[in-house]
């Protein structure tokens, strides 16, 4: 009874901000468009009961655009998410090395680009890549090049901005796993012969999958849905999934087909998710207390 | 003796300053069980560490078998460590936490399974080989981490610890293994404890570390009767330490009221509790004292009887279980021979 109270406020919380505004979005997504505030008919209504339509997910099915946004969008995120990792799994292990002191100063300044406005930033890379700007006024001062590069509105742009702005997601959870482990297991990998390059690759890296996993999706999920950092550094030609959303939601003003396109982005997404929760139950389960048993058993009777 | 296993010559480690190790020797002979007992800030640990390589000696010189490892690190030194936590690679099962130090060295796969078999069976723990750490309990864990380590053959075996995790049914147990193990491997082994019970079981010599100097190193029964120093009688046991005037005459007279007539002539003495008995009448002039019963407490195998002297001073002294033992508050008479007379040079 005590425990059910405690859950409560939890299981409420849930429902009112996860469980109640997914179920919204999947009624709008099998709803009928129609002229009107809002514009859609409800897919189940008092006085007509269910109205409801799959027309919108067919559509999604049998129309190649949306598919490739979503698999486009999917591919941004995950490219996204590991050059995060990549970055981030260095500098994980600095902080992680670093003293106390040392330790609190770096993570603040991991933590700092969060101070400044994300719009002002971006506009910072736009300033910095646009044709006139100061990276290729250097180029050219420098005799690099004549002409100035087209870096701005490209992939590598829009990576840029992805990675600047997602960056810190990805260093938090790896340098908070990498903090917590046990440097004896370390030391006993080197005593029984590994070179550091071996203890890193076969203890360290092995038993921080979690960490790494945990930093892939909170970087990947916001990623996959992303739309202004693209829209303004990323090409125009690009099309993801963010800009299909907000197409069929303000232009087009098809408020079920961008509810079945983000239900399809949703659906998507739990994949990723399924696969690294396995790898992170795996960790948490080896980290586990070992199941308890009298001091006097044998060992090898149990099995 | 041929070239020792281990040698330490005036090693020194400070840490901020403050020395955790003092300039110290110390050496272990091939195949020989050293316990190295001291309490916490003794140095102990940082000794251990300072051989596997995981610490540097601010100056001397590790050597083993007559070659200088100071500069070597960790994964070139040919010693192995059993970890106080047994640090097992939670990630890998038992056959491959054993496994781990053999395929470092490059040992073919089928040697591999043939050793790594053999050690589990040594520790029976041959149907366990596919489980991962955590499906063990404390004991299964702290055999894994030992073989793990003999598995290589190393020719020294340093262990921190290695029974302080268990519960004390397991202890006692664990240590006859522990000694059954050092004897069939032929391996030194360098045991780092802070039980004087558990080095006194287990090594063929003791060595008491107090705030990074060696305070005295022989075999246990030697330390336990004649230690050396005040501090390492106190260590190894309840000792009565009696602190004495030096006679012109050759005869000792203690602060508590009695004259000593020791073996041999020290300013202060270790006397063992056991070593004291009850006499009838009064006690005698010389290696004798009256005294006061305080307390007393049924040992099982005797009685503890805690007794006031003249000077209000208390010793222990141990009475067998079979006699009748005196009430609290009975004057009682003791006696004891020269020889128990333990003389202490500081």
């Amino acid at each position: 009874m005590r425990r059910a109270l405690v859950l409560l406020p939890p299981f409420l919380w849930l429902l009112l901000l996860v469980a109640a505004p997914v179920v919204i979005l999947l009624g709008i997504a099998v709803s009928e468009g129609a002229p009107g505030v809002p514009p859609f008919t409800p897919a189940i209504s008092l006085q007509d009961g269910w109205r409801g339509t799959a027309q919108n997910l067919l559509t999604l099915a049998q129309d190649g655009y949306y598919a490739a946004a979503l698999l486009r969008s999917v591919l941004v995120a995950g490219v996204t998410a590991t050059l995060c990792l990549l970055l981030a799994y260095p500098m994980a292990l600095g902080i992680a090395a670093a003293g106390e002191r040392w330790r609190v100063l770096l993570l603040a300044l991991v933590l700092l680009p969060f101070c400044t406005g994300f719009l002002p930033r971006l506009g910072a890379w736009i300033g910095l890549l646009r044709d006139g700007g100061w990276v290729n006024g250097v180029l050219i001062a420098l005799g690099v090049t004549t002409e100035p590069l087209p870096l701005l509105y490209s992939d590598g742009a829009m990576y840029l901005g992805m990675v600047h702005a997602y960056l810190p997601f990805a260093v938090l959870p790896l340098a908070a796993t990498l903090l917590r482990r046990d440097m004896s297991v370390e030391e006993a990998a080197a005593d029984l012969g590994a070179s550091p390059w071996v203890v890193f690759r076969s203890v360290t890296l092995p038993l921080s999958l979690p960490g790494a996993a945990a930093a892939f999706l909170l970087v990947f999920i916001p990623a996959a849905g992303e739309f202004v950092i693209p829209e303004l550094l990323g090409p125009p030609e690009a099309l993801l999934v963010g800009r299909a959303l907000w197409g069929e939601f303000f232009q087009n003003r098809d408020w079920p087909l961008a509810a079945a396109l983000a239900v399809a982005l949703l659906a998507l997404l739990i994949v990723p998710i399924r696969v690294f929760q396995g790898l992170d139950e795996g960790g948490s389960r080896r980290g586990a207390s070992p199941p308890a048993r009298g001091p006097g058993e044998r060992p090898g009777m149990s099995k | 003796m041929a070239t020792p296993l281990l040698r330490l010559a005036g090693v020194t480690k400070r840490f901020g300053g403050v020395p955790a190790l003092d300039a110290l020797d110390l050496t272990v002979a091939p195949g020989e069980f050293l316990a190295l007992l001291g309490g916490s800030g003794s140095g102990k640990s940082t000794l251990l560490r300072i051989v596997a390589g995981f610490e540097s000696a601010d100056a001397g010189q590790v050597l083993l078998q007559g070659r200088d490892i100071g500069a070597l690190p960790p994964h070139r030194r040919p010693v192995s460590m059993v970890f106080q936590s047994y640090a097992l690679f939670p990630h890998l099962s038992v056959f491959d936490n054993v496994a781990y130090g053999l395929r470092r060295d490059g040992v073919p796969k089928a040697e591999i399974a043939r050793r790594v078999a053999e050690a589990l069976a040594l520790v029976g723990l041959e149907g366990l080989a596919a489980r991962r750490p955590a499906q063990l309990s404390g004991g299964q864990r702290q055999r894994v981490a030992l073989v793990r380590s003999l598995v290589k053959r190393p020719p020294l075996l340093l262990l921190d610890e290695p029974l302080g995790a268990l519960d004390a049914g397991l202890r006692e147990r664990t240590g006859f293994e522990l000694r059954a193990l050092q004897r069939a491997t032929g391996a030194g082994f360098v045991m780092v404890t802070h039980d004087q019970a558990e080095a006194l079981a287990l090594a063929d010599r003791v060595a008491v570390l107090e705030t990074g100097r060696l305070a005295q190193v022989g075999p246990p029964r030697e330390l336990y009767e004649r230690p050396a120093t005040r501090s390492v009688a106190a260590f190894l046991g309840a000792a009565n330490i009696l602190e004495g005037r030096v006679r012109a005459d050759g005869a000792v007279e203690c602060g508590a009221g009695c004259l000593l007539r020791p073996a041999h002539v020290a300013p202060a003495f270790a006397l063992r509790p056991e070593r004291i008995r009850l006499v009838a009448g009064d006690p005698p002039a010389e290696n004798g004292i009256a005294a006061r019963v305080r307390d007393l407490a049924f040992r099982g195998d005797g009685w503890m009887a805690v007794v006031a002297l003249p000077n209000g001073g208390e010793w222990r002294v141990t009475l067998p279980a079979d006699a009748a033992p005196p009430a609290p508050g009975d004057p009682v008479a003791l006696a004891w021979a020269p020889e128990a007379l333990a003389p202490l040079s500081a």
